[in-house]
């Protein structure tokens, strides 16, 4: 058991599998020879070299559009996309291109492909760098959609997608990079589409992701002083979504949160409550909540930015209501 | 009479084998039969949303395709019946995927627009404008990094030149002297507007300057040229001194899709490029050379003709896709 940061984490995964596989290449901007923007990716340019390891210019549509024509052809590559705002610059390519590939050519593809990116607010970025992106990409069927939310399976889930055949976005949370956790020496790829009980429980089930998922954990410490015992999952995985591991925890607690750090119309909060109750509605005692970010978005100043993402108190508050009822 | 002028040759345009002039001139009438044939089942609803015909512009996609070698890989544009054919693709299987049979080369998932067949290095015809040149240039990666001396080639057209993907691509082509070749096939109009319109440059390869690659204009109509020009570019790719643009000057006889008639042409401009068919360029250099006659060619055409008919015929009563398909492939299970 080694105790990394969530940045470690992530590079030790990218080192691993370029270790491990002479096809996996790695490309994006400013990620070889200066080591990323977040300094996560320090080193692999010197072990791997610059044949593998690159520098792209600020074309964000050219370098996603390539990773997809190399994986066609063979390759293995993984992209990084700094921020998760500027997906939406390479979204032809990922929603036209990547995600239909196989798809419309008859299953004549197989797309192993790995595009990262930095997303998520906290930490004073502003309106452009600090959104979350998984609702845009969940809509489009084709790709999976990681999200990690500590440091092993920062470093598992990450190489479980570089393994996997098919494309995947893994985004990285940005406030989580200084985290520190520990990570089993032995833990290799992890498989994608497990969500895990973080924390058990019996009297409500919170169902959150990275960040917010530890606002929650802290929200459940809480008020477990007061006799309250509050069960945490942590998604991991949004796409596929682990509706099991959900429906046999509301089937146990009767009870659901949903806690986003994301906007709330088409968020995939609303996913997860069809899911309820579509097949959990005879196991639900109350009515179920989402905490999100409402219909605003991300603003520099501090307070402000606090008052968006869903707060250990809006959190908290959320779950009283749904207990009082 | 409009005046069309002819792009002079960088490079030494010698006369090919017979045997590469039959088999191109056999390629360009099947492209341009196939497509008289699609046009009639379509106007005919036997075939659904729309097509893109590429009648009087096949000198570029033969052309380029007799020069290409095997595990070198392309992609097209939703105008790519052309391509495919050039490439090799049998009637049948194209034939199946304009009626969306499950024996079309996209087991009927992708249609007109997408023509893809990776067996024979075709990896994709797109309907995105532009999105086919980072593809390409993949492919193209594919290659340098592996070192397997092959190359990537990516058609488009000329509207294409002025969307960020082309502009994205060709830079980044460049800086990596990545082993492609951009093919611009200048129609002179993007759908319905004439280039003159949207786009500042007559001669789109001056376009390849600000990305210190080799720009050529190229005269589309001459397969031969065709065949000398991109042969010698696809030389430089594999020689590892990175991507050459080509613009290949030509004209479509069809209007941009459906029943687009092309009223938009000035007068005389659609005969005045059918002086240049690139069919009869090539069969006239056959017949001076000896090597073809009108019967052999009346003969060539009817076969290429029956084969076509053929084709049909086999697709119609090929099955639709199971209901099964439809959840297919969204991802590789395994
Ligand atoms: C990104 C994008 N914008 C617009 C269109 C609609 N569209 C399809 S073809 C076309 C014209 C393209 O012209 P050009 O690149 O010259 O190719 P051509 O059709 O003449 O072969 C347009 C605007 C599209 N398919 N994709
Ligand atoms: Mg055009």
């Amino acid at each position: 058991m080694t105790v990394l940061t969530y940045r470690e984490a992530v590079r030790n995964a990218l080192a691993d599998e370029l270790r491990s596989d002479p096809k996996v290449i790695f490309f994006g901007e400013d990620v070889a020879v200066a080591g990323g923007v977040f300094k996560v990716t320090p080193g692999l340019y010197e072990e791997f070299g610059g044949e593998r390891v690159r520098d792209t210019p600020i074309s964000e549509e050219a370098f996603v559009g390539m990773a997809l024509g190399a994986a066609i052809t063979g390759l293995r590559p993984i992209v990084e996309l700094m921020f998760a705002d500027f997906i939406p610059v390479a979204m032809d390519q990922i929603v036209n291109q990547i995600a239909k590939y196989r798809y419309m050519s008859g299953g004549q593809f197989v797309v192993p492909l790995t595009i990262r990116s930095a997303q998520g607010g906290g930490v004073g970025f502003g309106t452009q760098h600090s959104q979350t992106a998984e609702n845009w990409l969940m809509n489009t069927p084709g790709l999976k959609v990681v999200v990690p939310g500590n440091p092993a399976d920062a470093y598992g889930l990450l190489r479980g997608a570089i393994r996997e055949n098919n494309p995947v976005v893994v985004l990285e949370h940005k406030g989580l990079y200084n985290m520190k956790g520990e990570v089993p020496d032995d833990l290799g790829p992890l498989p994608l589409g497990k969500a895990r009980v973080v924390r058990e429980g019996s009297d409500l089930t919170i169902v959150a992701t990275q960040l917010v998922c530890q606002h929650s954990l802290k929200v459940a410490e809480e008020l477990a002083a007061e006799g309250i015992s509050v069960e945490i999952i942590d998604l991991r995985t949004m796409v596929p979504l682990d509706s099991e591991t959900l429906l046999s925890s509301i089937a146990k607690t009767g009870r659901l949160v949903v806690v986003e750090e994301a906007p709330h119309a088409s968020g995939w909060g609303g996913d997860i409550v069809s899911l309820a109750a579509d097949q959990g509605i005879f196991y639900l005692d109350a009515p179920v909540k989402r905490v999100n970010m409402g219909n605003v978005m991300f603003a520099y100043s501090e307070p402000l930015e606090k008052l968006a993402i869903p707060s250990p108190e809006r959190i908290k508050a959320a779950v009283r209501e749904v207990l009082a009822t | 009479m409009i005046g069309i002028r002819i792009p002079e040759p960088t490079v030494e345009v010698k006369p090919l084998s017979e045997d590469i002039r039959r088999s191109m001139l056999y390629k360009m009438l099947q492209i341009r039969y196939t497509e008289e044939k699609l046009q009639e089942l379509f106007l005919a609803n036997a075939i659904r949303g729309t097509t893109h015909l590429c009648n009087g512009q096949e000198g570029v996609s033969t052309g380029v395709a007799a020069a290409l070698r095997k595990g070198d890989t392309v992609t097209c544009t939703y105008r790519g019946h052309g391509h495919a054919l050039a490439m090799g693709m049998p009637l049948k299987s194209l034939m199946a995927e304009m009626m969306g049979r499950v024996s079309g080369c996209c087991r009927g998932k992708g249609g007109s627009m997408h023509m893809t067949d990776a067996s024979l290095g075709l990896l994709g015809a797109n309907a995105i404008v532009g999105a086919q040149l980072p593809i390409a240039a993949g492919a193209a990666l594919t290659a340098q990094i592996e070192k397997t001396g092959n190359i990537a080639v990516s058609f488009f057209g000329d509207a294409a030149s002025n969307i960020g993907a082309f502009h994205e691509t060709l830079n980044l082509a460049s800086v990596w002297k990545l082993p492609v070749v951009f093919i611009c096939e200048n129609n002179r109009y993007g759908e319905y507007t004439p280039q003159h319109l949207t786009t500042p440059v007559e001669d789109l390869s001056i376009r390849a300057i600000s990305y210190n690659m080799p720009g050529v204009t190229v005269d589309g109509q001459d397969s031969e040229v065709v065949f000398a020009e991109f042969s010698a570019a696809a030389a430089r790719a594999r020689a590892g001194e990175g991507p050459t643009f080509l613009e290949m000057k030509t004209y479509r006889y069809r209007g941009h899709s459906r029943t687009d008639t092309g009223p938009y042409r000035p007068a005389g401009e659609l005969e005045a490029w059918m002086e240049r068919d690139p069919i009869k360029i090539l069969a006239d250099k056959m017949i001076a050379a000896g090597q073809l006659d009108q019967v052999e060619l009346e003969e060539l055409t009817q076969s290429v003709q029956r084969e076509i008919l053929g084709a049909v015929e086999w697709a119609q009563r090929e099955p639709y896709p199971d209901p099964e398909e439809l959840t297919r492939d969204i991802f590789y299970e395994g």
